[in-house]
């Protein structure tokens, strides 16, 4: 399939302003009184929640087009098929990907880097190879990559972070060398919201032969992700970050890199024949897919990204960048508040302390009062060691959050002060 | 559900002067907690009179609700023997996982925990210092919450 080039926001888009309350009306969750208060969803950086038009593409899938897929001549089959791939087309042209040939379903993020990581890293490498991280990473863009460490002997290196929580570049250059053989990193981190200056960091890398695979979870809700214009070889994203179902994510990989890689699970889907002593393989992306694929959570994701590109990723990025700086300003002013992590450039995420008040307990605190907070390490555990916290309480801001909903974690910062006082 | 179920009087009290707070040294027996899922770790240190906890100590950092239990737990433990302590931690296993458990008198001003059971997601908070106390009584080392029974 050829790439089409992407499609430019119509005028008239760009000049709406931006309408939180009318979006939040489309996420039918957001209706829900907690604790007899109106729920402020802020948690939106481990799962999103999903807009009216995912939960009836879905429905509609199931109730009018489901058989598997790629096998019946049927016209259910046909009908399913259909769906998938052309799903798999819609996250092509999301990413501009050269080809839907690089775009391979699998259950999430952490299933993306693993596949990478087994089929590309582990028969590969060796004693003496390094493959380089960040200390930002989430633990998905860890334990896989230790697990290749334990498998082959070759090492893990981990490019340091200020005390603003931002890479230091100068010492991930440092770190880049003759025996780097991958750069595994976050676009951006999931604990702190540091924004990374990744398209400056896979030039370098891409200079020295070194290939590059972004973990773009927390990136693609928030802003336009273009694998042709970062130039990387590996992206990985989740749809349920992304206002889809959980279950179903996406590796893009380069084609070269993809066909020259082993399959990594093996079974039906993925086979061209098989006998009692050989099988042979399908072409991509179909020799990475064994098994019936999550079909219905393909289809969520390409009406999850349809909606996304609707209300245009770049009026959500700076609907999110407003919020984010007017719940700074504000939560920045409550005595015993410290905000971690005050990267320049951030995305829709503050993750903070409060002085003399555990996380959890604020985090429950907060929950009386309606308001969802994700407490605890993030998954990101080198994190927090780093900044000496044992955890922390985190904000994150989606499409549908308002202004009302920031003056609400606000006072309900305030009513935890008052609980402890 | 009110939140002054949850933090009572007593319980902020203990987060805020923890009883106890410290470690003896040198201990008849010593144990780790540690609540993954949080970062919370626990140390207890006992010294024994024979079957009886002579004296208890305990270090560590947490959250209110499991400062303050851990806090409540070594004032309400102290003098008393193994076959006591295994039956007050039923007690005190009831109160924060039965939703019908009568907070009997045995309990004491542990009684002050019944509203954590009203927060499923916290009551490894409550029991973490608990299952410590266990690991110490019987032959020292680590507990964590997960895999253990809350």
């Amino acid at each position: 399939m050829n790439a089409s080039p992407r499609t430019a926001p119509t005028p008239a888009a760009a000049a709406r302003p931006y309408d939180a309350e009318r979006v939040r009306r489309d996420f039918p969750i957001l209706t829900r009184t907690i604790n007899g208060r109106p729920l402020t969803y802020l948690d939106s950086a481990a799962s999103s929640q999903r807009p009216e038009a995912v939960l009836r593409a879905m429905n509609d899938y199931e109730t009018h087009s489901h058989s598997n897929v790629h096998r019946g001549v049927h016209t259910l089959s046909q009908d399913a098929t259909a769906a998938f791939e052309g799903a798999r087309e819609r996250v092509r042209r999301f990413l501009n990907a050269h080809s839907t040939r690089e775009i391979v379903f699998v259950r999430g993020t952490t299933e993306a880097i693993n596949l990478v990581a087994q089929s590309y890293a582990r028969p590969r490498f060796g004693p003496g190879d390094e493959i380089l991280i960040t200390a930002l990473e989430h633990h998905a863009n860890i334990v896989p990559w230790l697990m290749v460490c334990e498998q082959t002997g070759c090492s893990l290196v981990v490019a340091p972070i200020d005390e603003h929580g931002e890479v230091i570049f100068e010492e991930y250059l440092a770190r880049l060398s003759a025996r780097t053989r991958l750069v595994a990193m976050a676009q951006v981190s999931n604990a702190l919201g540091t924004v990374l200056p990744v398209q400056k960091m896979i030039a370098a890398a891409r200079a020295r032969g070194v290939p590059v695979l972004l973990d773009a979870a927390q990136a693609v809700p928030h802003q336009p992700v273009d694998v042709r214009a970062l130039d990387c070889d590996f992206l990985a994203f989740s749809g349920h970050k992304l206002y889809g179902p959980t279950g179903i994510g996406v590796l893009y990989g380069r084609e070269a890199l993809l066909a020259s890689m082993p399959p990594w699970q093996g079974g039906g889907d993925m086979i061209l024949t098989v006998s009692f002593e050989r099988a042979t393989y399908n072409e991509l992306p179909w020799k990475f897919e064994a098994g019936t694929p999550n079909m219905v959570g393909a289809v969520g994701l390409a009406a999850a990204i349809d909606y996304l590109e609707g209300l245009g990723i770049e009026a959500v990025g700076a609907h999110e960048h407003a919020l984010l700086q007017s719940a700074t300003r504000q939560l920045e002013e409550i005595p015993g508040l410290t905000i971690i992590g005050t990267a320049a450039e951030k995305a829709a995420v503050i993750s903070f302390t409060l002085e003399g008040i555990h996380p959890h307990d604020l985090g429950t605190i907060l929950d009386a009062e309606g308001v969802a907070v994700r407490t605890g390490h993030h998954c990101a555990m080198p994190v927090m060691e780093f900044f000496r916290v044992p955890a922390t309480a985190r904000a994150s801001f989606a499409c549908y959050n308002t202004r009302e909903d920031v003056t609400r974690l606000v006072a309900a910062v305030q009513r935890a002060r008052e609980v402890f006082a | 559900m009110e939140l002054k179920d949850l933090y009572r009087d007593v319980i902020l009290d203990h987060n805020r002067r923890p009883r106890n707070f410290g470690t003896l040294s040198p201990a008849d027996a010593s144990a780790e907690g540690h609540n993954p899922l949080c970062g919370d770790r626990l140390t207890l240190s006992v010294r024994l009179a024979g079957d009886r906890i002579e004296d208890i100590r305990f270090e560590g950092k947490g959250c209110a609700i499991s400062t303050a239990s851990a806090s409540l737990m070594t004032e309400a433990v102290k003098g008393k023997d193994r076959a006591a302590i295994r039956r007050l931690f039923e007690s005190v296993h009831d109160l924060l996982t039965r939703p019908d458990a009568p907070a009997g008198s045995e309990l004491g001003k542990l009684a002050a925990l019944s509203g954590v059971r009203e927060y499923p997601a916290r009551v490894k908070c409550a029991s973490l210092c608990w299952h410590t106390l266990n690991a110490a009584l019987e032959k020292g080392g680590t507990v964590s919450t997960e895999g253990a029974e809350s």
